[in-house]
């Protein structure tokens, strides 16, 4: 694990210094975009960990039961998109009504949307992989095709939604800061996702069926098809709830570049969290604060904010090294 | 009517160009048994490799550091999968995403922060004299840039090498069946090696036809999906080289048919035409049934006995 770390850390400083970038300012501007000040932690670290935990929740479930779901972006999306067409429509109901409609819609959007790779999967054997990817690019183009159409704007300028009533905005924690309700949900979230996986039943069998389909439907009498299917199912409604807290919590409105990624970097999150829900904590707060930093570090010192992508891309490579090595040692 | 039918077509050529180039190698990668999500990775490096060696030597110089560049992901890719033995869906995806980080920050680090718009000298389309003047397909097909016609020869190459020659059957072989491969005196993971390499240098290539024969410079992620298309067209393709051209087509024209829309003035969502070519994936992946198309091997990591 040291040595991922000597890697990431003399790549961030090789990129620094190949682009003559000022080092210590730039290290500086990520340190305290991230945890510099209380507007920091609140308005931008917790803020951008919160889908971050949704979608690491999400696919930390899926590979736990050995479903390769790379589809959390499509399904983000689906919650996303879903829970603003619910919420411009309903948005005229008080708070106490009109919210939970929105989120519940966009669970049963990202259910549905990675629900159709669990079909696929389970009645005609299509691999996953294949069928959540392809989602992910239907999931954008559609997405593109709402905002230009039936759901654009009334002046039909901008490829976007109009914002949505206050009455379905996540309410914010602390007065004067950005840090909104989907970031306790989402722990609760992920209490819940560590208890079922280790507390009940079902979590067993979705444990055993991600260890061994063979031996949980031979040995353990599980129905793996079934297990699977409800796996593909929670696992798209966490993306989509993310989807639908970041549109309300957040952007206020559907447009295009509406994730800036989150179901890619949620591979990144769950893996370095190796797949335990509390862990996933940790690591999303640990990647919402590499964002934030990496945003900062652009604004104050020009260093490109895609940096955090490569350190994102290197920690989980560190990890499969890790791995490696750590079953390596248990062999011999 | 107002567009042009042998317009349209050879527009389609052109976008299918670097699809089918990078569907290519992928195919080569998933009949050994390996999803390689880092193509698109390969790409972005390829296009980014086509800047930075154009700058410095040209055309030529630029193609060679693009297939370079390419082959360079894929090493990345053949380390993590087959000597560290991690997943390859994993390993692919941060794959790509290390090579978007590194190109997009390398681009601003070395072409500066604003991204000044850079241009390379790109490769004109050529008149295959005589067969350019085939009404409709003539043009479409005939006159295009040196690389579509390298596609095409590659094309029949490809299915030749892979249905007719003994490297051919150790590569099907190694994706069908890798602990049989090994008993015949193969190595898996050798086979799937190369196949990663040849996979990397030609999205590697097809990354440096859209810099060096399309748009004449670099854009962060230009790549845009891309690699994850090329993707969806070897499933489409059923896994066969005809296959893959005729997919590769397909999803070219399905990317034109927005502006013959815009010219025909008609109101149609151009937006859900780009996601049918995804959805008829799919639609052909459920009635292939049992994915009886699909190596047997495919995504799946080599188990102990096939080492």
């Amino acid at each position: 694990m040291a040595a991922t770390v000597a890697v990431i850390v003399a790549a961030v400083l090789g990129i620094l210094a190949v682009g003559g970038y000022d080092t210590p300012r730039a290290l500086a501007a990520l340190w305290n975009g991230a945890f510099g000040s209380t507007y920091a932690v609140l308005s931008a670290t917790l803020v951008r960990a919160t889908p971050l935990l949704f979608v690491g929740l999400s696919v930390g479930l899926a590979f736990r039961a050995g479903v390769l779901n790379i589809g959390a972006e499509g399904q983000l999306l689906a919650g996303a998109a879903t829970a603003v067409a619910v919420g411009l429509w309903v948005g005229g109901l008080p708070p106490l009504v009109a919210l939970p409609m929105v989120l519940g819609a966009g669970a049963i959007a990202g259910a549905i949307w990675a629900g159709i790779a669990g079909f696929l999967k389970v009645r005609f054997g299509v691999l996953e992989v294949i069928s959540t990817l392809m989602l992910n690019f239907v999931a954008t183009s559609v997405v593109s095709w709402l905002i230009r159409g039936p759901l654009q704007e009334p002046t039909r300028i901008y490829p976007q939604t109009l914002e949505l009533a206050p009455s379905v905005h996540m309410p914010t924690l602390i007065a004067g800061h950005r840090l909104h309700l989907g970031f306790p949900l989402a722990i609760v979230l992920a209490v819940t996702v560590w208890w079922f996986l280790t507390h009940t039943a079902a979590g067993f069998r979705v444990r055993v069926v991600g260890a061994s389909v063979r031996a949980a439907s031979s040995a353990g009498g599980v129905n793996t098809a079934r297990t699977a299917a409800l796996v593909f199912l929670a696992s798209g409604a966490l993306a989509g709830l993310g989807g639908a807290s970041e549109a309300t919590g957040v952007t206020f409105a559907l447009y295009e570049g509406i994730s800036p990624g989150y179901g890619y970097s949620a591979i990144a999150v769950a893996l370095l969290a190796r797949l335990h829900p509390l862990a996933i904590i940790l690591t999303a707060l640990l990647f919402g604060a590499l964002e934030a930093g990496a945003a900062a570090m652009q604004r104050d010192a020009n260093v490109p904010s895609v940096l955090a992508a490569v350190v994102e891309a290197l920690i989980v490579l560190g990890v499969l090294a890790f791995n490696h090595a750590r079953t390596r040692g248990q062999r011999a | 009517m107002s567009i042009d039918a042998a317009e349209f077509l050879q527009a389609s050529v052109r976008t299918a160009t670097p699809l089918a180039l990078a569907a290519y190698g992928e195919l080569v990668v998933e009949r050994a048994g390996v999803i390689n999500l880092g193509l698109e990775g390969a790409m972005i490096a390829g296009s980014f490799g086509a800047l930075v060696g154009a700058g410095v030597g040209g055309v030529g110089a630029g193609f060679a550091v693009a297939v370079g560049a390419g082959c360079a992901t894929a090493a990345v890719m053949a380390l993590v999968v087959l000597w560290l033995r991690a997943d390859a869906v994993i390993a692919g995806t941060a794959v790509t995403l290390l090579s978007l980080g590194l190109t997009g920050t390398l681009y601003r680090a070395l072409y500066g922060v604003q991204g000044a718009a850079l241009s390379v000298p790109t490769i004109a389309p050529v008149a295959v004299p005589g067969l350019s003047l085939l009404p409709l397909v003539g043009r479409a097909f005939f006159e295009q840039p040196a690389v579509t016609y390298a596609l095409y020869i590659l094309g029949a190459l490809l299915w030749w090498w892979i249905s007719r020659t003994h490297a051919g059957l150790a590569l099907r072989a190694t994706g069908e069946r890798p602990a049989a491969a090994l008993a015949a005196g193969l190595s898996p993971v050798r086979v799937r090696a190369w196949a990663l390499v040849f996979g990397g240098a030609m999205g590697g290539l097809a990354g440096g036809v859209l810099v060096l024969a399309q748009v004449g410079t670099f854009a962060e992620g230009m790549s845009a999906g891309r690699g994850f298309i090329a993707i969806a067209i070897v499933v489409l393709g059923r896994w066969t080289p005809v296959g893959v051209t005729g997919a590769a087509l397909l999803f070219g024209a399905a990317s034109q048919v927005q502006y013959v829309f815009q010219s025909l003035g008609w109101p149609v969502p151009y937006q859900l035409f780009l996601a049918l070519p995804y959805v008829l994936t799919l639609l052909v992946l459920a009635g292939t049934q049992r994915r009886a198309a699909a190596p047997a091997a495919l995504g799946a990591p080599l188990a102990e006995e096939a080492r």
